[in-house]
């Protein structure tokens, strides 16, 4: 039953140090916010699982959070490289980083599995590539039915999904459309789900390629509005493309890095400080 | 980014626009053509721009029959799920779409493609110790394996086109010959390459890419050194058409649009 809370009591009370932690949204609704929350609450030892981990995940592990990432895509989506993953990689820095890989449609699968409280998924995929070889979650298995080889990926069960979507109603309910992703499947394959969301609304309108979520799945709700900024909440604002190419330079430095987290979530209390502080600084549309 | 390289014709266009129009033109209309960001995207657009009004564009946050009017950043921009004919799930578009069979093209870049076509984007360098840790693969191996072809587009470059792969992230014709069809994929894999300088198909028997056609002003010596294996090249190279006025204007208008959107947004 989904409580509407604050983010950080939701936080507090949901992520703990060691859990596996899925904070998803394809490009569109990346639940920025709640990344900078547990960075605020300095949670250790994380399994981060996100198709596309992004700006957030750079974040995340820099800033120490992570133990283990288990992922499909790791860049900056049009501009280069995630420097924060890629040091953590490359060099161990802050600490080593475990990775477990997969394309997306592994991924994908992984999460349907998850939802669908099955122990794998199937897939016609990963033959004669190299990921079997570095990745032990993908398994030949044979279909008992027409002996065809398949490919076989365990199903994922984080202990945390995280969301962020347009709107939620009184009951909790919450409604997302746009580009929707995989969110439904990682809230439904969580032990215990979090959405952040743009607004409370008495109730939802019809919209085109809308999904809603009921509240019986998701155990709190918080407002947080542009709570996926440098991402995007369709028909709220737009993606801050220029934030994604001002952040390579940014995230390209150690120390730079730091500053700047510093700076603009550690030093500030919640996501309307931390866009303010952004904002002050220039050059960033919010 | 179409300026770094000058005309290397006289008719005033660059390279870069060079290889988008060769690869716009592979693209045939009313194409269900899986797009991969960048490069793809730009080709990608321009024939829907041009010759393929009513190819549908698939893109892999779950948006088919895409209609941008500028180019997006990433795979998942508003703009691609502005005027879509549809937007469906990550697990749909990968499980019910592409691999169900329903994608004609799929339209690829890459760091670094093999004689065969197969792609690493994933790491330089040992997988445990990397030199550069690349993206990794996102949805190109199921592209590559289930689209019922795969074009690839992407700059001719020693580093890039290299004798021996450091990691396969997707399969294109294997080691070969029949190779890739002992592993039972739907899709016939890679069957054009566009670059800057040519275009190489494999060879029907071998599987080997062959160069087939030189752009204007390319040269064969030019390519080989472009080329970290020795280059194949066929008997007769035809050499490609230059841009038409028409296709220089709108590959340059799309790109003005999307700069003007990107200035007025940020």
């Amino acid at each position: 039953m989904a409580e509407v809370t604050t983010l950080r009591e939701a936080v507090a009370e949901m992520v703990e140090d060691g859990d596996s932690v899925a904070l998803e949204g394809f490009t569109h609704l990346i639940p920025t916010a709640a990344a900078h929350e547990i960075i605020r609450q300095e949670r250790r030892n994380l399994t981060l699982i996100r198709m596309t981990p992004d700006l957030i995940y750079d974040q995340m592990i820099g800033m120490g959070c992570a133990e283990k990432l288990i992922f499909s895509w790791g860049g900056n989506p049009g501009v280069g490289s995630l420097h924060r993953f890629r040091d953590a990689v490359e060099h161990g820095w802050p600490q080593a980083l475990e990775i477990e890989e997969h394309s997306h449609a592994g991924m994908a699968n992984r999460y349907v599995a998850g939802a669908s409280n099955l122990p794998f998924a199937v897939l016609r995929g990963y033959v004669g590539t190299d990921l079997p070889e570095v990745t032990s979650t993908i398994a030949p298995i044979t279909c008992p039915f027409t002996g065809e080889q398949l490919m076989a990926v365990p199903g994922l069960n984080p202990d945390v999904g995280i969301i962020h979507a347009q709107q939620t109603d009184r009951k909790g309910n919450v409604a997302l459309w746009g580009i929707t992703g995989i969110q439904k499947e990682a809230v439904l394959s969580a032990r215990r789900a979090i959405v952040t969301v743009e607004e409370v609304v008495d109730s939802f309108e019809p919209r085109p390629f809308q999904i809603v979520l009921p509240h019986v799945a998701i155990d709190a709700v918080a407002v947080v509005p542009r709570g996926a900024h440098p991402s995007y909440t369709h028909d709220y604002y737009d993606r801050d493309n220029a934030f994604y190419e001002a952040w390579d330079p940014v995230s390209r430095d150690r120390d730079r890095f730091g500053e700047w987290m510093e700076r603009h979530v550690i030093g500030t209390e919640d996501f309307d400080e931390y866009l303010e502080s952004v904002r002050e600084e220039g050059a960033i549309e919010v | 980014m179409n300026d770094q390289v000058s005309g290397a014709a006289d008719g005033g266009y660059t390279t870069d626009e060079m290889m988008a129009v060769a690869a716009a033109r592979e693209l045939r209309d009313g194409a269900v053509c899986f797009v991969g960001i960048g490069l793809p995207s730009e080709a990608a657009n321009l024939a829907r721009a041009t010759h393929a009004p009513n190819c549908v564009l698939v893109y892999e946050s779950g948006t088919i029959g895409a209609k941008p009017e500028t180019l997006p950043l990433s795979i998942g921009d508003g703009v691609l799920a502005e005027h879509a004919d549809s937007v469906v799930s990550v697990p749909e578009i990968f499980n019910y779409w592409l691999q169900a069979g329903r994608v004609d093209v799929g339209f690829l870049g890459g760091a670094q493609i093999d004689r065969y076509g197969n792609i690493n984007t994933t790491v330089i360098g040992s997988y445990d110790d990397p030199k550069v840790r690349l993206p990794g693969a996102g949805g190109a191996p199921e592209i590559a394996a289930s689209a019922k072809e795969v074009m690839m587009v992407l700059r001719q470059r020693p580093r890039s086109f290299v004798e021996r792969l450091d990691y396969v992230t997707s399969v294109g014709h294997r080691h070969g010959g029949d190779s890739r069809a002992e592993l039972g994929y739907l899709g016939a894999g890679p069957t054009t390459v566009i670059t800057d300088l040519g275009v190489l198909r494999p060879d029907p028997e071998t599987k080997e890419l062959t160069l087939v056609s030189l752009h204007p002003g390319a040269t064969v010596e030019g390519a080989r050194e472009a080329t970290g294996w020795e280059l194949r090249v066929a008997e007769k190279v035809a050499t490609t058409e230059p841009p038409t006025d028409e296709e220089v204007a709108v590959l340059r208008a799309l790109h003005a649009r999307t700069a003007a959107a990107r200035a007025g947004s940020s």
